[in-house]
């Protein structure tokens, strides 16, 4: 099977109207970034809490904040996650001094506002193994379903497990639905319930970053990113011309700033899973210049007669196949992440996706036009100023071996 | 069969056993099969649930102590030595940059007691550097090789302390690490996997847990203000004013005078365990060592009818009166909870802190979430996998058998080359996986295409085939090196996460060199092997 027999699209041709939309895609990317002040960073580079909360029903965003808003200074960003009563809240951490105190401001608001309470009894959705066997430990030794400790402690161990497995994910709605756990008889379940009660809400994830450790990672970050493009310059200028690896880091850098812009525009976090996506893309898009500016080098020698232009042109249609096939296996397994890889992944994967778009389109439409317009511009140069003359004839082929 | 063919099969059998032997070992039941594949693939805290914690050594504390300590030395040798002075105290560095910055100034000297003074400083102090400061001031500061060494010994010890209270948690997987220069950037790194009750964790890490036993000079008031009063403003030469640690329903507070030295300190106990009194009270006591419980049975001997303060943190958590010699045995009341009790005891056996810690950094995956991540990112694995393995299928027909076998191979090497390094699956990991296989597929797509080129040029199978892997070979070369190069910057300057992406990424790469292009050539070698006429090429 073939999708591309032989093509002969004129891609540079119609080069204008692509690089019209990327200096669009760009400027508004960047526009976006100038009016927000920079990119919305999540507490990875700035610092605060970020605290994962499922509840029973669906929560109440604005007693959420209301309740927070009360004990935690800054704001409060309270978000449903689609399709299940979770939401993330994100609250901000300006100084060192806050960190010690951030997470029980967090947890002991929650279980002032949702806590429930059932006379003593225990929430089984918020305990902990040692809470829940120390609550059943003497009731269930005066019943008649006496345990030795191991036991106790083996049958608690799963009741937690049961509790924390898909699809309750951490919330048990029913207690009499614990009969189905192994080692759990039926008058354990009337101990149970008798000593505990399902609170209405179980916390799933807590991340805390103090301001100067964000600080520290934003700037570690950023160097090594850029530290990462500059030794791709070096080693494609070496193997290439320096004009290619400059073309190229072009192109992946007018990515990098689209996907980011893009984040931005859709209020989207920078997180430190989301730098790993924009390095993916990174390589994914590098990966997709250099095989067509390899084809370049290849052609060069046999077509001295053909203008450079033409041989770029050439140079892409060859390998448009390949482009499209892999660009389109890549982006199957990131789409297949995002749709199905959860919760956890989602950021990540939603660059991945954007990435792979970006980056496959800027090395046919904006790589290899800038590498034209480099070469160009070097030729002019090297010409002395006749500006003219350059234009009346079209760059010769140059064989870069 | 080719001799060279021969061999280089042999090359990819060996390394495939080794591969898998690598990640399931030589299991002799099926459960030690789950258990080998559990243990090679070492999920990070993030997929699999668990807490994370970077805390943060505050070095300058053991400064303070140390300049504290010094001082009370140096008040004794002048005592001794007979030099007058008007006072002695040090600076307070706040910050861990400013540690070094520690100083201990004497004021008030007489001018003729200058030499005796120099002299205890070159016998007694020589970890110290003496400036003066006028006629009759001197400053002290740190020696930089004494204030290097103290840095990394305050690491060190906090280090060890936190070791022996996760130990004393049962926290079987729990790693405990140094992160960063000990010197400049004095960060452990904690990781748990599977805890539940983190908020607990935290609060046993951070205890500082200096117990000191001492005697009561003078008490209890009712204010700070009203013990000094007492004492005409001035405090006795070597006592120190104590609060009473407050109990919830506290009315108030109470104020000790006691002891600058303690009779006993942490470092005296030979054991802590919770236990009750006979009102059912909740209570932590502990056990001396041989040596300071002879110690102390002399102390309390000869001090009947005296008070002893037994203080946590520089708080007095119980105060009573010595009724009989007390050997070697000790309790620390006012517990509120077994689990309250079990923690002191805990945190006592495991020694004090020498410097505070804060903690810089939480990462807390609930179990729920963990089970969560692995679930749903098998299931979006296995998708995304299919659709490449159906398309590679589809599109390249026998090659592409080639192409998937070549995958595969590149997934078991990655896999198996991580386990023999121990190193740990992350999410960052999985990203370097995703773009491994991108680029994995993509140099059998390179190949692929160029064969079909040639092919439509009229070359034969063979010819075309040795073409399309020649003229690829440099593209990958190029494409691999380069990112490769890219790695090793983020290997370098990046975040632990982003190492974790580098490390992932090269050794996928390495590997696909190896199957995309080694073991796929040799493959279409197998099949062609006998037929060099052969003119039809599934692909």
């Amino acid at each position: 099977m073939e999708i591309f027999k032989k093509t002969n699209f004129d891609f540079l041709g119609k080069k204008m109207p692509f690089i019209v939309a990327s200096l669009v895609l760009t400027a508004v990317g960047v526009g976006s970034l100038i009016v927000k002040g920079g990119p919305k960073y999540g507490i990875d580079f700035k610092g605060g809490t970020v605290t994962t909360i499922r509840f029973q029903q669906t929560p109440n965003e604005d007693q959420i904040r209301k309740a927070l808003g009360a004990r935690i200074p800054g704001e409060i960003v309270v978000q449903q996650v689609t399709g299940q009563n979770e939401v993330i809240i994100s609250t901000d951490l300006r100084d060192e001094r806050e960190l010690n105190e951030a997470r029980s401001a967090v947890f002991d608001t929650l279980k002032a506002t949702f806590g429930g309470k059932d006379g003593d009894k225990l929430d089984i959705n918020t305990a902990t193994q040692a809470q829940l066997a120390d609550k059943l430990r003497g009731p269930l030794a005066s019943s008649s379903a006496a345990l030795t400790e191991p036991q106790l402690q083996e049958v608690v161990k799963n009741i937690l497990a049961y509790r924390d497995a898909a699809p309750r994910s951490g919330l048990l709605g029913n207690l009499d639905s614990l009969s189905g756990v192994s080692g759990v008889t039926a008058e354990m379940v009337t101990v149970i319930k008798q000593q505990t009660y399902p609170g209405s809400y179980t916390v799933r994830g807590f991340d805390l970053v103090g301001p100067r450790v964000g600080k520290e990672l934003q700037t570690q970050a950023i160097n090594a990113t850029l530290l990462a493009l500059i030794g791709m310059l070096i080693y494609i200028g070496f193997r290439f011309e320096f004009v290619y690896g400059l073309a190229a880091v072009i192109a992946v850098f007018h990515d990098v700033i689209i996907t980011v812009g893009l984040f931005s525009l859709l209020d989207k976090e920078i997180s430190l899973t989301v730098i790993a996506a924009l390095l993916t893309l990174v390589g994914f898009s590098m990966n997709d210049t250099i095989v067509i500016f390899d084809r370049i080098r290849e052609n060069l020698p046999q077509m001295r007669r053909e203008t450079f232009d033409s041989v770029v042109n050439l140079s892409i249609n060859q390998t448009l196949s390949r482009t499209i096939l892999t660009s389109g296996l890549t982006f199957l397994t990131a789409l297949a992440l995002w749709l199905f890889g959860g919760q956890v992944l989602n950021g990540f994967a939603f660059a991945l996706v954007a990435g792979i778009i970006f980056g496959t389109y800027s090395s046919i439409f904006i790589a290899s036009p800038i590498l034209i317009f480099l070469r160009e511009w070097m030729e002019k140069r090297r010409k002395g100023n006749t500006p003219a003359a350059a234009v009346a004839s079209p760059v010769k082929a140059k064989n870069s071996k | 069969m080719d001799k060279n063919l021969k061999s280089k099969v042999i090359v990819i059998v060996a390394t495939i056993l080794i591969c898998i032997y690598g990640i399931i070992g030589l299991p002799k039941s099926k459960a030690e099969l789950e258990r080998n594949i559990a243990e090679s693939i070492k999920l990070g805290l993030d997929l699999r649930g668990g807490s994370q914690l970077v805390l943060q050594v505050q070095v300058q504390d053991a400064f303070k102590a140390d300049a504290d300590q010094n001082i009370e030395r140096l008040k004794d040798e002048m005592q001794k030595a007979a030099i007058a002075y008007t006072s002695i105290d040090r600076n307070e560095p706040a910050t861990i940059e400013e540690a070094d910055t520690i100083q201990i100034n004497i004021k008030g000297v007489p001018v003729d007691k200058t030499a005796a003074l120099r002299e205890i400083f070159t016998q007694k102090f020589s970890t110290w550097q003496m400036a003066s400061v006028g006629s009759d001031a001197y400053r002290l500061t740190m020696n930089n090789t004494e204030s290097l060494a103290m840095r990394r010994d305050t690491v060190t010890r906090s280090m060890r302390t936190i070791e022996q209270r996760i130990n004393g948690l049962g926290l079987a997987e729990a790693t405990v690490q140094q992160r960063g220069n000990g010197e400049t950037n004095p960060e452990i790194l904690v990781q748990m996997p599977g805890v539940d009750d983190p908020a607990r964790v935290k609060s046993i890490l951070q205890a500082a847990a200096m117990l000191e036993i001492v005697e009561v000079k003078d008490g209890p008031f009712p204010s700070e203000e009203a013990l000094r009063a007492k004492n005409g403003g001035i405090l006795p030469l070597g006592t120190r004013p104590i609060r009473q640690a407050t109990r919830p329903g506290d009315q108030g507070e109470s104020w000790y005078l006691v002891n600058r030295t303690a009779v006993v300190t942490g470092r005296d106990l030979r054991n802590a365990r919770s236990s009750q009194d006979q009102f059912g009270k909740w209570e932590t006591s502990f056990v001396l060592s041989p040596d300071a419980g002879r110690r102390f049975g002399r102390y309390t001997e000869s001090n009947v009818g005296n008070k002893l303060a037994v203080l946590l943190d520089g708080r007095a958590r119980s105060v009573a009166v010595i009724n009989s010699k007390i050997e070697d045995s000790g309790v620390i009341t006012g517990a509120g909870s077994q689990q309250e009790a079990a923690d002191l005891a805990l945190v006592l056996t495991s020694g004090s802190l020498p410097a505070g810690v804060v903690y810089l950094e939480e990462r807390t995956v609930g179990p729920s979430l963990g089970a969560d991540s692995i679930r749903d990112g098998l299931l979006a694995g296995a998708v995304g996998v299919g659709a490449v393995v159906l398309v590679m299928l589809v599109y390249y027909k026998r090659a592409g058998i080639n192409a998937v076998l070549a995958l595969v191979l590149n997934a078991i090497i990655l896999i198996a080359v991580l386990a023999y390094l121990g190193a740990v699956l992350t999410l960052p990991g999985i990203a370097g996986i995703i773009l491994t296989i991108g680029m994995a597929v993509d140099s059998n797509v390179l190949i692929f295409e160029r064969i079909r080129e040639e092919l439509r040029h009229g070359k034969a199978v063979l010819a075309a085939i040795d073409a399309g892997f020649g003229k690829a070979w440099l593209t990958i070369v190029d494409t691999h090196v380069t990112t490769v190069v890219s790695c090793a910057f983020l290997f370098i300057f990046g975040t632990t996460a982003v190492k974790g992406f580098a490390i992932t990424l090269v050794i996928g790469l390495l590997a696909n060199v190896f199957t995309a292009v080694f073991v796929s050539r040799t493959i279409f070698d197998w099949e062609l092997n006998g037929k060099p006429q052969s003119t039809t090429l599934s692909i």
